[in-house]
């Protein structure tokens, strides 16, 4: 229509140059705090594939000469009572506490997904089961139901990251649902159930594409959330085990230096709030230009 | 109203069965033989299957779970291995610990967050602004524990004008009435115990309200830049009345919504935020109850202690969804 009529729009060149998508992502490119997030995002990400090359040290390089040293040009953020590089485990754990937010969002998104559609597409006493179930785990507070999964399950990084998803599922069940329940309705669905399309057809290849722009704002936030779940675990030992150099680990093995030897707690703290913080800039970057309606 | 509040309740119900059957079911996963923790590891055969059978243990899982409700619906919380206590007596005082931390650090959360949030919006774009909502994104980033760890370090170590942690002076121990130590002092007519507990309860109060204080400021913030631009502002305005008047009366007024939801979330986050500031700061609640019980393997404590958690999260909003309509008479329920 447009290419027809250009003399009723003379912008009409331009705008029909950019998609919706290259919209979104215009706006998030001009918001500084999404690139400043990203860029820290990036950087941590940097740091967890190139860690090894990085670390001056292994995670445990046991010195006992040198325990407790404070941060100098050699030990750039002091020793912890093993003499190890508190830089190199910092380095290092960058690793472990990305891997348990990536793992654990994608585990909850892929469950809280199935349970989504299945409630939102089938209704009826799915979703009423379903939902009931949603309602049960929301009913705790995330962290105590995450101490109980993981009490029950042994304390272990792995176990912590199951706990994590598991609590994390009806967040993105819910919205997944919702989204749904909302497509559900459209004309484009209606006319593939009329052409004979199968239900699971339509659920692939139409509900959930549809569905995706909210998940992966919901994903980039949730993945902070589960950073610093990961983190709290770890530090009422119920994640990481020594020797693994996870953030929220170190921090409750320095405690008991916190007079002595401030620096072994002061930079894993700063290396989870750093990361936690990059994520949710982008994810609320993601949010303002991706899906403006989320915002209340 | 009072349809509402019983169709409410009513909705409560199966939730809250769902509840005790997960912690039911969790509890039970845990592993170790609870007959075996009770008895100790020097424990006789004999007396390990005596205790099962008379703990029922070796009943099937579902007769074990309605012995468990029924026992519940008595008000049996059950009896705790570690110290052979009835955990309903004995988990008072830990309940009123951190009801008396939870409720200074709302009070902290919303007197600075909400008014950090008006002044933010007054001044929208001012060195103000700027810098209280840059400290409100690292505030909620902040790991809590680390916060309250910095704090004892830069207060307690670094400057020594606050105590490292526990709830009151060891010293001159506080004669427990209510069991809320705030009220107790003053009960007492102990001003100089009551300054003590204050300053025991500054710094964890502080680091459990971080995160809640962040959002408030945020979301105050941003309903107030919209409330500012109503026409009912400026009417306000143009009849000459002070513009602090109108910000505190008129437009406030409309800005707790947002933010009373943001309580409601925020009380989960600061049950659960709870079992890690009173580790760090050894405060005798109800995160570090539970959290004990999980080391020592006290089941009944853990699965009463995560229940009552759980019961209390869903009353307090329950109460919030509830003031909703109280506040604003727009909400209508069917």
């Amino acid at each position: 229509m447009t290419s027809m009529t250009p003399e009723l729009n003379p912008k009409s060149s331009k705008a029909k140059a950019r998609s919706p998508f290259q919209d979104s992502l215009r706006t998030f490119r001009k918001s500084k705090l999404a690139v400043i997030g990203t860029i820290i995002v990036v950087f941590f990400i940097l740091l967890a594939i190139f860690g090894p090359l990085i670390a001056p040290q292994g995670i445990n390089e046991q010195n006992f000469k040198l325990k407790l040293q404070s941060p100098s040009s050699e030990f750039w953020f002091g020793t912890d009572v093993f003499g190890r590089d508190i830089f190199s485990r910092v380095v290092l754990g960058s690793r472990l506490s990305l891997m348990v937010g990536f793992a654990s969002v994608a585990i909850s998104i892929i469950v809280g997904s199935i349970l989504g559609i299945l409630a939102g597409y089938y209704g009826r006493w799915v979703d009423t089961i379903i939902s009931r179930f949603f309602d049960i785990l929301l009913a705790f507070p995330s962290i105590l139901l995450a101490i109980a999964i993981v009490t029950a399950l042994g304390p272990s990084l792995f176990n912590a990251l199951l706990a994590i998803a598991i609590v994390n599922v009806p967040n993105f069940g819910r919205l997944i649902r919702s989204k749904v329940l909302s497509i559900k309705e459209e004309e484009f669905i209606t006319a593939a159930k009329a052409i004979g399309m199968k239900d699971s057809r339509i659920l692939f290849t139409h509900v959930l594409p549809n569905s995706m722009t909210p998940i992966i704002v919901q994903g980039t936030l949730a993945i902070a959330t589960a950073i610093i779940e990961a983190a709290a675990l770890g530090f009422l030992g119920l994640g990481a085990q020594a020797p693994a150099p996870e953030w929220g680990k170190m921090l409750s093995d320095a405690r008991v230096y916190l007079v002595n030897a401030p620096w072994t707690m002061i930079f894993p703290g700063l290396a989870i709030m750093l990361t936690v913080l990059g994520f949710n800039l982008m994810g609320d970057g993601l949010r303002d230009a991706f899906d403006p309606k989320m915002k209340n | 109203m009072l349809r509402y509040i019983g169709k409410r309740l009513l909705q409560l119900i199966p939730v809250l069965f769902g509840m005790t059957f997960i912690v039911f079911m969790i509890v039970r996963a845990i592993p170790g033989d609870p007959a075996k923790i009770i008895l100790g590891q020097q424990a006789t055969k004999e007396a390990v299957a005596a205790l099962r059978d008379s703990l029922g243990l070796d009943n099937p899982w579902y007769i074990q779970y309605f012995h468990y409700l029924g026992q519940l619906l008595t008000g049996d919380l059950g009896q705790s291995i570690k110290t052979g206590e009835q955990v309903a007596t004995e988990i008072f005082p830990y309940l009123a610990a951190t009801i008396e931390l939870a409720v200074v650090a709302m009070v902290i959360a919303i007197v600075v967050g909400v008014n950090a949030g008006i002044i933010s919006a007054w001044f929208q774009n001012s060195w103000f602004d700027y810098t209280a909502m840059i400290l409100a994104l690292i505030g909620v980033s902040i790991p809590i524990f680390w916060l309250g760890l910095m704090g004892q370090w830069a207060f307690s170590v670094e400057l020594g004008i606050l105590p490292t942690s526990s709830r009151f002076n060891s010293r001159d121990p506080v004669e427990a009435i209510t069991n809320f130590y705030l009220i107790d002092t003053l009960i007492a007519g102990r001003f100089d115990q009551f300054i003590d507990v204050v300053k025991h309860l500054i710094l964890p109060a502080t680091a459990l309200a971080t995160i809640p204080m962040a959002i408030i400021a945020r979301m105050t913030r941003s309903t107030m830049l919209e409330v500012m631009r109503a026409d009912y502002v400026r009417t306000a305005r143009a009849k000459g009345q002070k513009m602090s008047l109108v910000v505190y009366k008129h437009s406030l007024k409309n800005a707790v919504i947002p933010v009373l939801t943001v309580i409601g979330l925020q009380t989960g986050l600061l049950l659960g935020g709870a079992i890690l500031t009173e580790t760090i700061f050894s405060w005798p609640g109800i995160g570090r109850y539970i959290y004990d019980a999980i080391s020592s393997r006290d089941y009944p404590v853990i699965q009463s202690g995560i229940l009552i958690v759980a019961f209390m999260f869903v009353m307090i909003n329950l109460i919030v969804d509830l003031l909703y309509s109280i506040i604003d008479p727009r909400i209508k329920y069917d």
